[in-house]
């Protein structure tokens, strides 16, 4: 009976017995998260900006004193390490995301060949995901086994090192001497990739071949324009993953500063250390998303093909 | 003539040759394939290097260290390694402790990161675009800004130490990297047609009975997925676990295999006592034993679970279309 009324009623209707019935159970399946994310992030993230605005002193009652933009301006005037770390960060960004996401694209394209024990391969590559930890990356950083084995670094550090300046050429050997821990960070890049590329129709490559073209052509074509968007995808998570995991210097900074037993250090410094770090990974996304986003008319092309494929749903329906 | 015959089959066979090994359009040559199998191995070899040598040193006895001719294979199997670095980091007992800690919460973040996804993908609720920006934004925003006063908001709440500082949060949806499930559960959920969900419902099931009975059973493949991440990333955090923990983490406290791995030498110090240049101080090979043992229990897991692993991405959509 209740279901024959729903049908009857139109659809325009707007609080329809039925409607209503849908939001309530819809709020109730996510009511858990909605409370969790007042009491676990809405209600932290606005303390810290009142921390970072403030004084905080670790009395019993803890006191929170207003003084305005005090701690930002310390952490950059008085605290040396700070905006090297942040310096540093930026550059060790710039050199380590590309090489990571080119890296996960070959390694991926390959894989993507008929070739034997791919599974086999996919696995290994996988594996460090699984491993790859601060501590036992610190470990493994400790014992020199970071770097490519039987490259003579030697005489390779000498050279970049006469050849550029310091704060140039200090990163580029830190990131060679560390560079098969660099590589880990690929795992889950290289399977979105894989994923990505298995997508695009076999069919669409024969048609390209019948036409004459080469694999190379084929390339740059088909293949790459299809994971353009994974491209941005994986360089979003390398961010967010770089700046966050691992064995980040800025984090523990903020730690540190956290427990730090000096006046004007202490929760209120590091949440200011904290709020400077998002902008500074927010610039880093914003720039990401600007080289790397669509351009509008390819969007368009895919916008029309995803309506197409819509409107088969629909029909089918 | 036959002059001529001959030179036409040598070049039938030339052709055939370069076919084989530069190859054509239709076909990948030898040589081309060669190349590939010998940069894929070589590569991979290179990845795990770091691994293959953590596991070789970890098996050298002392006198390998710093003989230089044994830079690779230990002369004799050293299992005492091991015994020291389970004394030192008292394997056993953490190991278990280390499970609890990635075990509770996980099962806690999965039931509800399911139920979150689910919600925002079958109903059509008001707000669902402004909380879907939100699940971003907890996935964007790094957690080191929420996690000062999150540590005070659990330090006042007496959360700080226990367990439940780690499954509170998984419980309302707040994990480590829960919005990236939910937004697994989401992508997955958003696949399956309603009609199925529709259909069950018109038979008379409430929509929750209808989640459990249909929603649930069809996204296993996700809930696998996730139950495995979730898993390693409880058991690999260090940072924030380090934190909630506090410094308090006495012998009966809480402890993962990480964290006894960041202070092994402290722990070593303590346990065998030795004294300047005495032949049991610590060595690399015992560190290495220690590293290796703690990464043991993932490594094997995932030597077990790999096909899971490594499926996930293709079956749970995590590419986001």
């Amino acid at each position: 009976m209740a279901t024959d009324k729903g049908v009857t009623i139109p659809k325009a209707k707007r609080f329809s017995r039925r409607r209503i019935r849908e939001w309530t159970y819809g709020y109730l399946f996510i009511l858990p998260w909605i409370v969790g994310v007042i009491i676990f992030f809405l209600y932290p993230a606005a303390e810290s900006i009142r921390y970072s605005l403030s004084d905080v002193q670790l009395t019993n009652p803890m006191q929170v004193i207003f003084w305005g933009f005090k701690n930002y301006i310390n952490v950059f005037v008085t605290d040396s390490d700070f905006p090297v770390a942040i310096v540093s960060f930026a550059i060790e960004l710039v050199l380590k995301t590309p090489i990571i996401v080119a890296f996960a694209l070959i390694i991926s394209l390959m894989l993507n060949e008929k070739i034997k024990a791919r599974a086999l391969y996919r696995m290994l590559f996988f594996l460090p995901v699984i491993i790859a930890t601060g501590p036992v990356m610190d470990e493994l950083t400790s014992q020199g086994v970071a770097s490519v084995p039987m490259v003579s670094q030697a005489a390779f550090m000498t050279a970049i090192s006469g050849a550029l300046p310091a704060f140039l050429a200090d990163p580029i050997s830190d990131l060679l001497s560390s560079l098969i821990l660099v590589l880990w960070n690929s795992g889950v890049q290289i399977l979105i990739f894989i994923a990505g590329l298995q997508k695009v129709p076999r069919a669409m490559y024969e048609a390209a071949r019948i036409d004459g073209a080469s694999g190379w052509e084929s390339f740059w074509k088909i293949t790459l324009p299809v994971i353009k968007p994974m491209i941005l995808l994986n360089t979003i998570y390398t961010i967010v993953f770089l700046a966050t995991g691992g064995q980040n210097e800025i984090i523990t900074m903020i730690y540190d500063n956290m427990f730090y037993a000096i006046a004007g250090r202490g929760y209120g410094y590091a949440a200011a250390m904290a709020w400077v770090y998002t902008v500074i990974i927010g610039i880093a996304l914003l720039i990401a998303f600007l080289l790397l986003r669509e351009k509008s008319d390819r969007k368009v092309v895919y916008e029309s093909r995803r309506i197409k494929i819509k409107g088969e749903w629909y029909s089918a329906k | 003539m036959r002059n001529k015959l001959d030179s036409v089959a040598l070049e039938a066979r030339k052709e055939h040759w370069k076919k084989i090994l530069i190859g054509s359009n239709e076909k990948r040559g030898l040589l081309l394939s060669i190349f590939m199998y010998v940069l894929l191995t070589s590569i991979a070899f290179i990845f795990l290097y770091p691994v293959l040598y953590m596991l070789s040193t970890s098996l050298m006895p002392r006198e390998d260290l710093l003989d230089s001719a044994a830079k690779w294979i230990p002369s004799s199997i050293y299992l005492k390694n091991y015994y020291d670095a389970i004394l030192t980091m008292d394997y056993w007992n953490t190991l278990f402790k280390n499970f609890i800690i990635a075990f509770f919460p996980m099962l806690a973040q999965v039931l509800i990161c399911s139920m979150v996804g689910y919600g925002l993908a079958r109903f059509e609720i008001p707000g669902k675009v402004f909380w879907m920006i939100l699940v971003l934004l907890t996935f964007l925003l790094p957690p080191q800004v929420t996690m000062i006063p999150n540590y005070v908001l659990y330090s006042k709440l007496k959360l700080t130490g226990t367990l439940w500082a780690f499954i509170l949060p998984a419980l309302l949806g707040m994990g480590f990297k829960s919005a990236l499930f939910i937004l697994i559960f989401y992508n997955f959920h958003r696949q399956v047609p309603h009609s199925l969900v529709e259909a069950c419902e018109i038979d008379g099931a409430s929509p929750m009975g209808a989640y459990f009975k249909i929603a649930v059973p069809l996204s296993i493949p996700a809930i696998v997925v996730v139950i495995l991440f979730s898993f390693v990333w409880y058991w690999n955090e260090t940072t924030l676990t380090q934190m909630y923990l506090g410094y308090a983490s006495s012998s009966d406290g809480l402890t993962t295999l990480l964290l006894e791995l960041q202070k092994f030498e402290d722990s070593y110090e303590s346990v065998y006592n030795p004294w300047e240049a005495s032949p049991n101080k610590l060595n690399d090979a015992i560190r290495m034993a220690g590293t290796m043992l703690s990464i043991a229990p993932l490594l094997i897991m995932y030597l077990v679970l790999q096909k899971r692993f490594v499926e996930s991405v293709d079956k749970t959509g995590i590419t986001g279309e």
